[in-house]
């Protein structure tokens, strides 16, 4: 159950946050050449494709695109006995000397991000990788940062960042809500 | 999302529901990519030990759950009946129990007598995956198939399966028979009456003896290899007369579908219950069924072995 909620960003705020992100990406990266944009499943997925939709709108062609299901990587999988149901990956490039930006929906203990330089890492050597979210909540527990951030919110630990995302969740916007149980 | 099998080992496909084995199927589909990577490795079960307990002679089998387990990082002993202990006259259980006092979190288990796995599954706290047991069920090899047809044909519910061969002696055709039916699929069986088993009209499939009148209806033909090793000689009178009848032949095959998808679960005996040249045609998917056993064995080691 929970209760108390306070929007961060409704259905324009998302809009205009992804922009914003694609076109840093753009900027730091001075174009598409190399760049590969790969979403985070299950919310970073959709996110990577607009992302790369809009960049494609700028500078008229499409960069590569892929899908992390960081689930075989968790490290905290031996401890739960329902396991997480694992989706596909798809890395449909090498990604031997390309720039790689990670698109993830909250960035919070960096754990899924350390699950997804290790995937990523399997799939070959990148030339880098970046770090592009939708939210900052803070909290960390590994040394990680974001390259890229939509939006910073800092939260009490009673409190959760829920994002919806249209693809997944029918809506978009970014909530602060208060966890009771 | 969270999901489980709701069992601590893999014996069979007759008490398992629609809706696990649905969950063991999409979990191979996503498992798949792994072993088309340039790294064909992820690190999931590091740190778990896994035991082949390989009592009875297999190549498929074997190396595909070998391969399923070191593709998800975790560390296996293949034993076999020629190398262990068991030519000395230890006991199935005692072996087993040795092995468990290593800490393994798992143990597969081919043996020639049914029930096998059963009795250690009963006994052992590490999971127990049964990789074929007498005449009684080849779990895997089921799933396998049934991942091969619903990716060939996109669905399971109302395909004609046509199982030819062996029944009486056939592990595989019970676990697909199990499953299948269990997926909404409709199974018919072809075989002359020596191998067809007293209890198969239970199992709700359709008994053909004549093989021309069976192939129009299938979407499938599963061709079960004749084992040569397992029946005495007097359940046909020759292999010559078998051929004749049930061999699947080029010429047949014009009677069935023109898309029918043929499967083997191997070793073929080429020229006898399988020509060659339909072995390696167009409508052949054996060697689909190798690569996707191998998916199957590594969603079921995801799917079974937990912190204990």
């Amino acid at each position: 159950m929970r209760k108390k909620k306070i929007i961060v960003l409704d259905a324009d705020g998302v809009r205009r946050t992804v922009t914003r992100i694609a076109y840093e990406i753009l900027e730091k990266n001075k174009g598409i050449d190399n760049l590969a944009i790969v979403g985070i499943r299950a919310r970073g997925a959709p996110l990577a494709e607009r992302i790369v939709d809009i960049i494609e709108g700028i500078e008229k062609k499409r960069p590569l695109i892929g899908i992390l299901d960081i689930t075989l990587y968790r490290d905290d999988l031996s401890a739960i006995g329902e396991k997480p149901v694992v989706h596909s990956t798809e890395i449909p490039f090498n990604v031997d000397d390309k720039t790689v930006v990670l698109i993830d929906d909250v960035l919070y203990t960096g754990r899924t991000i350390r699950s997804a330089l290790d995937a990523i890492v399997d799939f070959g050597r990148p030339k880098s990788i970046q770090l592009a979210v939708l939210v900052d909540r803070g909290h960390r527990e590994l040394p990680i940062r974001p390259d890229y951030v939509g939006k910073e919110v800092s939260t009490k630990g009673n409190e959760v960042v829920v994002v919806r995302i249209k693809e997944v969740d029918g809506i978009d916007e970014v909530t602060i809500e208060e966890k009771t149980s | 999302m969270r999901k489980k099998l709701h069992r601590k080992d893999l014996l069979g496909l007759e008490d398992i529901s629609a809706e696990e084995i649905e969950l063991i199927l999409n979990t191979a589909v996503s498992l798949k990519e792994i072993s088309e990577r340039p790294i064909k490795k992820v690190p999931t079960l590091r740190g778990k030990t896994i035991v082949n307990l390989f009592l009875e002679p297999s190549t498929r089998t074997s190396s595909s759950f070998d391969l399923a387990a070191k593709r998800l990082s975790a560390d296996t002993v293949t034993v076999s009946s020629s190398s262990s202990s068991i030519l000395k006259g230890e006991t199935l259980l005692d072996t087993a129990r040795n092995l468990e006092a290593m800490r393994i979190d798992a143990a597969v288990v081919r043996h020639s007598s049914a029930g096998a796995a059963h009795f250690l599954a009963q006994r052992l706290k590490a999971s127990v995956i049964n990789a074929g047991d007498g005449s009684h069920e080849h779990p895997t090899q089921g799933l396998l198939d049934m991942l091969t047809i619903r990716e060939k044909l996109k669905r399971l519910e109302n395909i004609n399966v046509l199982i030819v061969g062996d029944i009486a002696h056939s592990r595989v055709a019970r676990s697909n028979i199990f499953g299948l039916k269990k997926m909404g699929a409709n199974v018919s069986i072809c075989a002359p009456p020596t191998f067809i088993p007293y209890y198969i009209e239970r199992l709700g499939v359709k008994i053909f003896y004549n093989l021309n009148e069976a192939l129009p209806h299938a979407d499938v033909i599963n061709v079960l290899r004749i084992q040569l090793e397992r029946q005495g000689k007097e359940l046909f009178p020759s292999i010559r007369e078998y051929k004749e009848l049930y061999r699947i032949t080029k010429d047949r095959l014009q009677l069935a579908k023109s898309d029918v998808l043929i499967m083997h679960p191997g070793p073929i005996n080429r020229g006898v219950e399988l020509d060659p040249d339909v072995a390696d045609g167009i409508s052949s998917v054996i060697l689909e069924q190798v690569t996707n056993g191998l998916a199957i064995r590594m969603a079921i080691l995801y799917l079974l072995i937990t912190h204990k």
